[in-house]
C-alpha cells in the first residue's frame, strides 16, 4: 500500500532476539522484528506458534527473558497494558472486549473517559469526537447504538475506533477477520489500508493465507517459537507460505475422490425455527441427504443456519414441520435420542455447546456418553475406561496435549476444535451435522479437518457442512445449497459450481429463482 | 490471553494448579487473623482502656488454638462443633457445583431440626435403633422438602433460588416458633419447649459431648466427594454448574437436576440439624436458632465447594467457636471477635481479587465451579434454566 518498501533508517517499533521461555517449551526463541511508520506487517504462524506470546509482550502482558523492544529507536520496558497504551500501542483481540449493554460511544471512552467536570462524562464531546474518527477513516457509525444491537463487523470497527480514540500508533489485530462475511472483511481491509495511509503501523496476526497476501507489505512467518521467513506478498504464493508455517508440503485443496450415495439419512419437511428472540429464523426448509454425500449450505451467516442446525441437533425447539433421521420421525426430539441416533454435531461456539473448558479432556471426549458402559456402569463411572478412550482418541487425532488430565482450556483453538471432532467422529455415524466446523483455525488443522470429513463422507455417513466460509464449501461438498432469509434459495451440483453465481445467490437470494429448491430437495 | 500449557511439564502444572486452589483461602484466613489482630490491640487499649499490649493478640490466638485443639476435651468439643458446619456446608457447596446459590440452608437445617424432634416425640418409647434412624430419616426429609420447593420454582417458572431460599428461611422460621408453642409444646413447660427427644437422642461415644453424628458427618464427606466425583449424577450436577449449554448437548435435562441438586443440598442441612437436636440439645424451645446455615455458606466458599476443603473449613471455623469462650476467659478479648473473624474471611474470599493481585495469580485455569463464580453469576446474568 503506501508503506515505503524501502526500509527506512528507524523503524517505528523494532522486537530484538526476544526470547520467552515457559517450563518445558519455549514460546518465542530470538524473535526479531520490525514494523515501519505506515506499514502493515502479517504475523503468520499456526496457532501455539507464539504469536500471541509475542504481542502478549509487545503489551506488556508478559515479561521477556532476553530481548529488547525500541519504539522509533529507543529502548523502552514496557510494564503493562497501561504503560503500552501510554506508549501508542493497541491491541484488538479475536474475542471482543466490548460491553454488550452499553452504547459505543460508552464503550470507546471507557478506560481513557473524556470528563465535562471532575464528576459527569462529556458524552457530547465524546460523540463528537468519535463522528469525526469514523468519518475521517471512512465508515459511519452511531455513537449512540447499543453494542450488543450491532452486527460482529460493526463490533469490529468498535474496536478500531477504541484503539484511534486514545490516538494508537502501533495497531495490533489478532485475527480481526475470524468472526467477519467476506463483505465484512473487506470492509475492514479498506480501513486499515486508510489507517496505514494515515501513517499508523499495523500488526496484523492470521492465519489465513488469502487474507495475509492481499492485506499485507510484508509477511513475517512464525513456526514453534522462532521466525522462519519473511517474504512480500508479491514475490510469495498460498503455497509456500502454507509450507513456511506448517514445515511440511500442505494440501490446501482436499482430495475429495469417488463416493457412493446410499439411501436417504436426513430427511426435512417444510422446517420452521424460532431465534432466540421469537423471529421466524428457518422459514420453511425442505431438504434431504443421502449417506455418502456432503451437502454444503452457504450462505451470509445470521440467516438461519444455526437455528436450522440446532433445531437438527434437538438443542432448539421446530416450531413446525418434520424431521426425519434414516426413516424415523425425530421432530422434536432430546439431543441425547438424536445423539443415540448416531448423530455427530460440531457446533459453530464450540466454547458453547462443543465443550466443557474447565473439565479435563477426559470427560469431554465422553460427554455426551459418559452414562452408558463402558464409561459408566450404574450410576457409577468407569475411570479407568474414560482414560483408555481418551488416550486412543488422542493419539489418533493428534491432539496435542500434555496430559488427557488437563482442562480443555489449555488446549490451542485447532486442538481444542479436534477434540470436538474427536468425540463426534467416533464410532458409525450416520449424520454428521457441522456448523463452522474449521472457524479460527490454522492451516494445519483445516487440512485435519477435512480429511476427516472425506473420510466419513466416504464410509457412507451423510454430512451437513454450514460455513460462512465460501470456499470451504465449494471445496467440500458434493452438492450446494444457499440459505437466503431462512429459506434454502438453490441447489446446485458441487463440481460445477461457480463460486461467483453462489456469493450472488446469496447476497441477493437469487430473485425469482424459488422454484430450485423444490427440485433441489428431490434430487 | 493465550496460555503456553502446551508442553509445558505435567509435574509443573500440578504443583501450579493446586496452589492456585489453596492460595486463595490461606491468604483469606491470615489476612483476616491480621486484621483481627488489629482489632485486638485497638479495641483493648481504646476501648477496654487497658495497658497498651502488642503481644496480646499472640496471646489471644494462642488461647483461642489451645481452647480448640489444646486438649482431648476441646478437640472433641471441636468436632461437635464442627458436625453441623460440615454437613450443612457439603449441602450449600453441592449446589455451588450446579451453579446454584443455596441461601437457604439456614432453613433447611432449622427444618431439619423441627422434622427430627418431630419425629422423636412420636418415637419417644420406641427401641432406640429406630427412634434414632427415623428421626434422622425426619430431619433429612424435612431439609430436603426446603431444598426441593426452591428447586421446583427455579425449574419450572425461572425464580431465583436466592430469592425464594430466602423466603424459605422465612417460613421455616415462623414454622418452628408455631410448632413449639402449638403442636409439640410440652405440657406444663414454663417457656414453651419441646418434650426431651428421649429414645432418639443420639448416643456419646467420645469424651462427654462427642455423639455419633460426628461419624455421620465426617462419613459424608467421602461420600459427596464419590457422588460429585464417581458417578454420573455428580458428572451432570458438575456440567450444570460449569457450562448449563454443554450440559444439555450432553443429554442432561437441567430442570431436573437442578430440582434433584437443591433437595440433595436440603437433606445435608437438614440432617445438620437433626444431629444438632438430637445429639446436642436434645430439645427444641422458641429460641433455637443458630447461624449454622449462614457460616456454612462461608465454610463452602472457604472450601472452594470440594468436600475435602469443606472439611477442613468446617474444622477451622468448629475450633474455632470451641475456642472462643476460653479465649474471652484466659484472655480476655470478648467471645464476638471469632464472628468478626470469620466475618473477614467471607470478605476478603469474596473480594479474592484484591488478594490475587497481591500473590500475583491469574485467574485459576481449570478450576470448577468454586462458589466465587456461582456467587457472580447470581447477580446480573442470566440463568439458563
Amino acid at each position: 500500500m503506501t508503506a515505503d518498501t524501502e526500509p527506512s533508517p528507524v523503524p517505528k517499533l523494532e522486537m530484538r532476539g526476544i526470547t520467552k521461555r515457559y517450563p518445558g517449551v519455549t514460546a518465542n526463541d530470538h524473535i526479531d522484528l520490525n514494523l515501519q511508520r505506515g506499514e502493515i506487517h502479517a504475523l503468520l504462524g499456526e496457532n501455539g506458534a507464539g504469536k500471541t506470546t509475542l504481542m502478549n509482550i509487545l503489551y506488556g502482558l508478559a515479561v521477556p527473558d532476553e530481548g529488547q523492544i525500541l519504539i522509533d529507536g529507543a529502548p523502552i520496558r514496557i510494564a503493562g497494558p497501561a504503560d503500552a497504551i501510554a506508549r501508542g500501542i493497541e491491541m484488538v483481540h479475536q474475542h471482543f472486549m466490548l460491553i454488550p449493554v452499553l452504547s459505543v460511544a460508552e464503550n470507546v471512552i471507557l478506560g481513557s473517559e473524556t470528563m465535562a467536570n471532575p464528576v459527569f462524562l462529556d458524552r457530547r464531546e465524546a460523540s463528537r469526537r468519535i463522528r469525526e474518527l469514523a468519518g475521517r477513516f471512512g465508515f459511519e457509525l452511531d455513537p449512540d447504538a447499543k453494542i450488543e444491537s450491532l452486527s460482529v463487523g460493526q463490533q469490529q470497527r468498535v474496536e478500531i475506533l477504541k484503539m484511534l480514540y486514545r490516538d494508537a500508533q502501533i495497531l495490533v489485530l489478532d485475527e480481526p477477520t475470524a468472526v467477519l462475511t467476506p463483505s465484512e472483511t473487506e470492509e475492514i481491509f479498506e480501513l486499515l489500508r486508510n489507517l496505514a495511509k494515515d501513517g499508523r503501523s499495523i500488526i496484523f496476526i492470521s492465519h489465513k493465507l488469502k487474507e495475509v497476501l492481499e492485506i499485507a507489505d510484508r509477511v513475517t512467518v512464525i513456526r514453534r517459537g522462532t521466525v522462519i521467513g519473511e517474504r512480500r506478498p508479491a514475490e510469495t504464493n498460498e503455497k509456500e507460505l502454507a509450507e513456511l508455517m506448517v514445515g511440511r508440503a500442505v494440501q490446501l485443496t482436499a482430495e475429495r475422490g469417488q463416493s457412493h450415495l446410499t439411501e436417504v439419512q436426513l430427511k426435512l419437511k417444510d422446517l420452521h425455527v424460532r431465534d432466540d428472540r421469537g423471529g421466524e429464523a428457518v422459514r420453511g426448509v425442505d431438504l434431504e441427504i443421502r449417506g455418502g454425500e456432503i451437502l454444503g449450505i452457504a450462505g451470509v451467516a445470521g440467516n438461519g443456519q444455526d437455528e436450522l442446525v440446532e433445531a437438527l441437533v434437538g438443542l432448539r425447539k421446530v416450531a413446525a414441520g418434520r424431521i426425519w433421521l434414516g426413516g424415523k420421525d425425530v421432530t422434536g426430539a432430546s439431543p441425547r435420542t438424536i445423539n443415540e441416533a448416531n448423530v455427530g454435531y460440531v457446533p459453530a461456539d464450540r466454547h458453547r455447546f462443543g465443550l466443557i473448558l474447565a473439565f479435563p479432556l477426559t470427560d469431554n471426549l465422553v460427554l455426551t456418553s459418559y452414562y452408558k458402559p463402558p464409561f459408566a456402569h450404574g450410576l457409577v463411572r468407569d475411570e479407568r475406561a474414560i482414560l483408555d478412550a481418551a488416550r486412543k482418541r488422542i493419539s489418533e487425532f493428534d491432539i496435542r496435549t500434555p496430559s488427557p488430565a488437563v482442562p480443555a482450556q489449555t488446549l490451542s483453538g485447532g486442538n481444542q476444535q479436534k477434540l470436538v471432532v474427536a468425540r463426534e467422529f467416533d464410532g458409525d455415524t450416520t449424520l454428521l451435522v457441522l456448523d463452522q466446523p474449521t472457524r479460527g483455525l490454522d492451516v494445519g488443522s483445516i487440512e485435519f479437518i477435512h480429511r476427516r470429513i472425506i473420510e466419513k463422507r466416504n464410509a457412507g455417513t451423510a454430512v451437513l457442512l454450514v460455513s460462512a466460509e465460501l470456499d470451504e464449501v465449494m471445496e467440500l461438498s458434493d452438492r450446494i445449497a444457499v440459505m437466503f432469509r431462512g429459506k434454502l434459495v438453490a441447489f446446485l451440483d458441487g463440481r460445477t459450481a461457480d463460486k461467483n453465481q453462489v456469493g450472488l445467490l446469496m447476497a441477493t437470494g437469487g430473485a425469482g429463482s424459488g422454484t430450485s429448491d423444490a427440485a433441489g430437495a428431490a434430487s | 490471553m493465550s496460555r503456553p500449557e502446551e508442553g509445558r511439564s505435567q509435574e509443573a502444572s500440578i504443583v501450579v494448579r493446586v496452589w492456585s486452589l489453596i492460595a486463595i483461602p490461606l491468604l483469606a484466613v491470615f489476612m483476616a487473623l491480621v486484621v483481627g489482630a488489629v482489632v485486638i490491640v485497638l479495641s483493648s487499649t481504646l476501648v477496654l482502656k487497658n495497658p497498651f499490649d502488642p503481644m496480646l493478640p499472640i496471646t489471644a490466638y494462642a488461647a483461642l488454638a489451645q481452647g480448640g485443639l489444646g486438649s482431648y476435651d476441646a478437640f472433641i468439643s471441636t468436632l461437635v462443633l464442627t458436625t453441623p458446619l460440615l454437613l450443612a456446608g457439603l449441602g450449600v457447596g453441592i449446589g455451588f457445583k450446579a451453579g446454584l446459590f443455596n441461601i437457604g440452608a439456614q432453613g433447611q437445617f432449622l427444618m431439619g431440626a423441627v422434622g427430627s424432634v418431630a419425629v422423636a416425640v412420636t418415637f419417644a418409647h420406641a427401641p432406640a435403633v429406630i427412634a434414632i434412624t427415623a428421626s434422622l430419616l425426619g430431619g433429612m426429609i424435612a431439609g430436603a422438602l426446603w431444598g426441593f420447593v426452591p428447586g421446583l420454582l427455579k425449574a419450572t417458572s425461572g425464580a431465583h433460588e436466592v430469592v425464594t431460599t430466602i423466603m424459605m428461611n422465612y417460613i421455616a422460621l415462623a414454622l418452628l416458633a408455631w410448632i413449639v408453642i402449638g403442636p409439640l409444646r410440652q405440657a406444663g413447660s414454663v417457656s414453651p419447649s419441646t418434650p426431651d427427644v428421649g429414645a432418639a437422642a443420639l448416643p456419646i461415644l467420645l469424651d462427654r459431648s462427642g455423639h455419633i453424628g460426628i461419624f455421620i458427618a465426617f462419613a459424608a464427606v467421602p461420600i459427596a466427594w464419590f457422588l460429585l466425583y464417581r458417578t454420573t449424577r455428580g458428572f451432570e450436577i458438575r456440567a450444570v454448574g460449569a457450562n448449563p449449554d454443554a450440559a444439555r448437548y450432553a443429554g442432561v435435562k437441567p430442570r431436573r437436576l437442578i430440582v434433584l441438586t437443591m433437595s440433595i443440598a436440603g437433606s445435608l442441612a437438614g440432617l445438620a440439624g437433626a444431629c444438632t437436636i438430637l445429639g446436642v440439645t436434645h430439645q427444641m424451645n422458641t429460641t433455637f436458632s443458630t447461624t449454622v446455615g449462614f457460616d456454612s455458606i462461608t465454610v463452602a466458599l472457604l472450601g472452594r465447594s470440594n468436600p475435602i476443603g469443606i472439611m477442613l473449613a468446617a474444622l477451622l471455623f468448629g475450633a474455632m467457636r470451641a475456642g472462643a469462650g476460653p479465649m474471652q476467659i484466659n484472655a480476655g478479648v470478648p467471645v464476638e471477635l471469632v464472628d468478626f473473624i470469620q466475618a473477614l474471611i467471607l470478605l476478603f474470599l469474596i473480594a479474592n481479587v484484591v488478594l490475587r493481585r497481591l500473590l500475583r495469580l491469574r485467574g485459576v485455569s481449570g478450576a470448577e465451579q468454586t462458589g466465587f463464580d456461582t456467587i457472580t453469576r447470581s447477580y446480573g446474568r442470566e440463568t439458563t434454566v
